[in-house]
């Protein structure tokens, strides 16, 4: 099974160069000089700084005119949207049409014209029993993948993952990544045209080639690897608010004083928008969240752009692998292959 | 039951007992449940009127993308050259006293104050409420709390003028996040309306408990008397529940208590369990009645008694225990644990089977009956369809893991509009045209109230409908402004929302037409199969009713 979606998130990892899994292997080996060795390395594949990804038109954002669920770009999100729409919307749209049918059936042949003398019928065990087991039938079967979609939801990130601390601020988002030498992004959201500034009033969206939609773009994104297990704790400084991101099946309120911990994993590189989904005072509409997945060499690439960014060890984040629904992550792959063979890596 | 109870009732005599006090005696210091109940139903439709204005300034800024018309509105308060904050901090208002009105001050005293303190007596055969002058005191809580309301929108509450912390009132955002004395004027204000409920409850709790006429069993008691019985215990139980939640955030806010401020040792999210607590209880509440009321219509015009009565009853004192039990799936996203999480989804979904149980009754009622498409009956079928829309949707939103895309988004203000705005209101409006002309003795144009129904559930739909893809594109709540994407549905919605405005012109016309030209109603305009004993009575009914107790027969059915 993993070798259809897996495919490209691993090929995307070996595209990443010999460099990462060398400096992993390296690490493994020799720790202290590994390092050094590791962040040079990469500071050359960097070779430049970072430019932010253009988004793509209708990837990871509403579509105008859009009737149902955002594409999702995550193995619990499709789990998720296949219960919507597989499950749920085609049993609720049955039950709709059932009522309405019988609305009509009972007013075209029980209306004063068609049948004068009204029964007095009141009662009929058989019928109510059959419309009080059939519901509870319907709502079993509704539960199993329900209560399976949430048990996988809540499947602790892997040993060694990347974290991200996400804290919501009033009317901002702040990203700290202690992995990574513990720098901290401010994330504001742009400036819409004609409209007066928001927060700090960084530039109007539009303004750079990469800006994404106007009301959902930021000036700095939370820049996060693709296709690893990433664990978000998430909380808040001031009031509660909720970081949300609706293709990647993602919602948690942050909540001062307490850490609020999920698992993030996107399959594909790319921009999500996401907005704070829990009233947070004058500016709640005006504190998108933006995410940019990038293969591992170029979130490393990213992360050195910021003083004090270091390269965090991937690790050996695939041990505990089947936390999702049936699916390796597949950013453990390069990793356990890594410590699994060095001698074919070291061929290489 | 009607012919049994017939004879206890001759008009005649009752004419030399109506000793109506003057007018301020009889509307100020009123004892009287259907004066009251009128009181109440005048009451409920000033407020309407303003939470439905509120409504119309949020679609026509949510009309297209950007802000247009909150600077405006701003001014409209009382706010002097307003800053973009100020500015933004009024459409939280606009949501908060929207919210807050519709809920507090326009469908609880309509369905429960007004509708339940006229018919509730009536049928069950008692002269009055059981505490007459505490039934008055309800009342008048109830303005007062709405004054209190009112006074919070031209005060200072932190960002701007007015409380904008929605009407969940949600801390630590309605404490450290709203200075100033608007929060504590919308705090005092559900004091008020609360203590109003409650005092309410009891009264309808000890009337049904204890002044039902002889022969009249609690199972011979008609569905809407059930549905205010059911409703009574949940405001009881859950009311207290609310009012110790906001003591508690007024003494976070003024007397340096930290409940809900983690500073302090305190937890935001213990504010939102016991807000739920109640909250979950309190939309049973506004629903319930609205249950009862079409059961009584369903049955009138299909000329049946109700089908599976035990059933329809019983299912309602299910859907008021479960809905104890069930308060944390509106907290699917604040990090509940994997159990907890699990727990209330399998709990929410129990609710759809008597739920469900109530809908097919209501069409097994209809089945083999002989139906007259009178205008209450074209608004309590409306009402079966438009609930059964929102009852799937909430079997969606149960599921703890699908609610991770859908909490807080426009699905969830689709959702609970269908059930409430297109249920609640509807069974409000099927109730009173079903005892406009009992209450005033004067008949509606059965026309326009057709009319009214078609517009309405035009408008009312195209609000609401787009709701739904609004929110699985991923459009949160609460929000004045929002993406290009969005706009297309959003614009669709505001042109609903003037449809529907329309209906209720067509509404108002009505009424103005009943008492200028309409004619008497007799005492029972609806025909056989009208059976209730408020149908013994004159339109309107004496003054004080049943000073001879009716007796109901064994055979009498409900």
């Amino acid at each position: 099974m993993k070798f259809g979606k897996n495919a490209s998130a691993v090929s995307q990892s070996v595209k990443a160069a010999g460099l990462s899994l060398a400096s992993v292997l390296a690490v493994a080996a020799m720790p202290a000089i590994a390092q050094d060795a590791a962040a040079s390395a990469v500071e050359t594949a960097a070779a430049g700084s970072y430019t932010p990804m253009k988004p793509t038109e209708g990837v990871g954002m509403p579509v105008p005119e859009g009737l149902g669920l955002q594409t999702q770009y995550s193995k619990l999100g499709e789990y998720g949207a296949w219960i919507h729409n597989d499950v749920l919307l085609p049993i609720i749209t049955v039950i709709t049409l059932l009522v309405l049918v019988l609305l009509i059936v009972v007013m075209v042949r029980y209306n004063r014209r068609a049948n004068p003398v009204p029964s007095k019928t009141s009662h009929n065990t058989l019928i109510e029993v059959i419309w009080t087991l059939v519901p509870v039938l319907i709502l079993i079967g509704i539960a199993v993948p329900s209560i399976d979609l949430i048990a996988k939801q809540y499947k602790p990130a892997p040993k060694g993952s990347l974290t991200i601390k996400v804290t919501g601020n009033q009317w901002f988002w702040t990203y700290g990544y202690p992995d990574n030498g513990d720098f901290e992004v401010v994330s504001n959201m742009l400036n819409v045209p004609g409209q007066p500034t928001i927060n700090n009033g960084v530039r109007e969206v539009g303004s750079e080639p990469w800006d994404g939609p106007s009301h959902l773009e930021v000036d700095n994104r939370m820049v996060v690897p693709v296709g690893e297990p990433i664990r978000l704790q998430i909380t808040a400084s001031d009031v509660i608010h909720s970081f949300a991101v609706p293709s990647l099946w993602f919602k948690l309120d942050a909540v001062p004083g307490r850490i609020n911990e999920k698992v993030m994993m996107i399959d594909k590189p790319g921009v999500y928008y996401g907005q704070c989904s829990e009233l947070c005072g004058a500016k709640h509409g005006y504190m998108p969240i933006a995410i940019e997945a990038l293969p591992r060499d170029k979130y490393d690439a990213w992360v050195l752009t910021h003083a004090g960014g270091t390269i965090d060890n991937p690790k050996a984040s695939g041990t505990e692998t089947d936390y999702l629904p049936g699916e390796e992550p597949a950013g453990a792959a390069p990793a356990a292959d890594a410590s699994a063979a060095p001698a074919a890596a070291a061929a290489e | 039951m009607a012919t049994t109870a017939e004879h206890f009732q001759g008009h005649a005599e009752e004419h030399h007992h109506e000793h109506k006090p003057a007018f301020f005696a009889r509307w100020f210091m009123s004892t009287n449940h259907k004066d009251i109940g009128t009181m109440y139903l005048i009451f409920a439709i000033i407020a309407g009127i303003i939470g439905g204005a509120f409504s119309g300034m949020m679609r026509i800024e949510l009309a297209q993308p950007g802000i247009q018309y909150l600077d405006i509105f701003a001014k409209w308060f009382g706010a002097v050259n307003p800053d973009f904050n100020s500015t933004l901090h009024v459409w939280n208002v606009l949501i908060t006293a929207h919210g807050l009105i519709m809920v507090f001050f326009m469908v609880m005293p309509a369905i429960i104050g007004g509708f339940g303190n006229w018919f509730v007596p009536i049928m069950i055969g008692a002269p009055d409420m059981a505490f007459p002058r505490m039934n008055n005191i309800s009342f008048w809580l109830t303005v007062a709390g709405f004054c209190s309301l009112m006074i919070s929108a031209f005060v200072p509450g932190g960002t701007g003028l007015g409380a904008g912390t929605g009407w969940t009132v949600y801390a630590p955002l309605s404490t450290t996040g709203s200075p100033g004395p608007a929060v504590d004027f919308g705090i005092f204000a559900l004091h008020l309306a609360g203590a109003g409920s409650i005092m309410g409850a009891i009264n309808f709790i000890t009337t049904i408990f204890n002044m039902r006429a002889p022969g009249m069993t609690m199972h011979k008691m008609p569905l809407f008397v059930w549905s205010v019985l059911v409703t009574a215990f949940l405001l009881l139980l859950s009311l207290p529940v609310l009012a110790a939640a906001i003591t508690m955030l007024l003494t976070d806010r003024n007397f340096g208590t930290t409940f809900f401020d983690p500073s302090g040792g305190g937890d935001p999210v213990l504010y939102q369990h016991l807000f739920w607590f109640f909250g979950h209880p309190e939309v049973y509440i506004m629903i319930l009645p609205g249950f009862g009321i079409i059961s009584q219509i369903i049955s009138t015009f299909s000329k049946k008694p109700v089908f599976g009565y035990l059933g329809m009853a019983y299912a309602m004192v299910a859907i008021g225990v479960v809905g104890f039990i069930v308060w944390a799936h509106h907290m699917y996203a604040t990090g509940l644990s994997v159990n907890t999480k699990m727990y209330f989804t399998a709990a929410t979904m129990v609710i759809a089977v008597p739920t469900g149980i109530k809908i097919f009754s209501w069409i097994a009622t209809m089945w083999g009956g002989s139906l007259e498409f009178k205008s209450p009956m074209v608004w309590a079928i409306g009402f079966i369809f438009l609930f059964t829309v929102g009852g799937v949707t909430g079997v969606v939103l149960a599921n703890g893991g699908v609610d991770d895309v859908l909490h807080d988004t426009y699905y969830v203000v689709a959702h609970f509009h269908y059930v409430l705005s297109l249920g609640a209101v509807t069974a409000l409006f099927a109730g009173f045209y079903y005892w406009f002309p009992k209450m005033s003795g004067k008949m509606h144009s059965e026309f326009l109230a057709h009319l009214h129904f078609w517009v309405f559930f035009v408008g009312v739909n195209m609000i609401f409908f787009p709701m739904h893809f609004l929110g699985l594109q991923g459009m949160p709540r609460r929000y004045p402004d929002y993406a290009e994407a969005y706009a297309y549905w959003n614009h669709f919605a505001t042109v609903g929302y003037m449809i529907m405005a329309a209906s209720l012109g067509i509404w108002f016309v009505n009424i103005i037409y009943a008492f200028a030209a309409g004619r008497k109603a007799e005492d029972n305009y609806w025909g056989e199969g009208a059976t209730t004993l408020e149908w013994t009575l004159t339109s309107p009914p004496p003054y004080h009713q049943f000073e001879t107790l009716p007796v109901i027969g064994e055979t009498a059915h409900h």
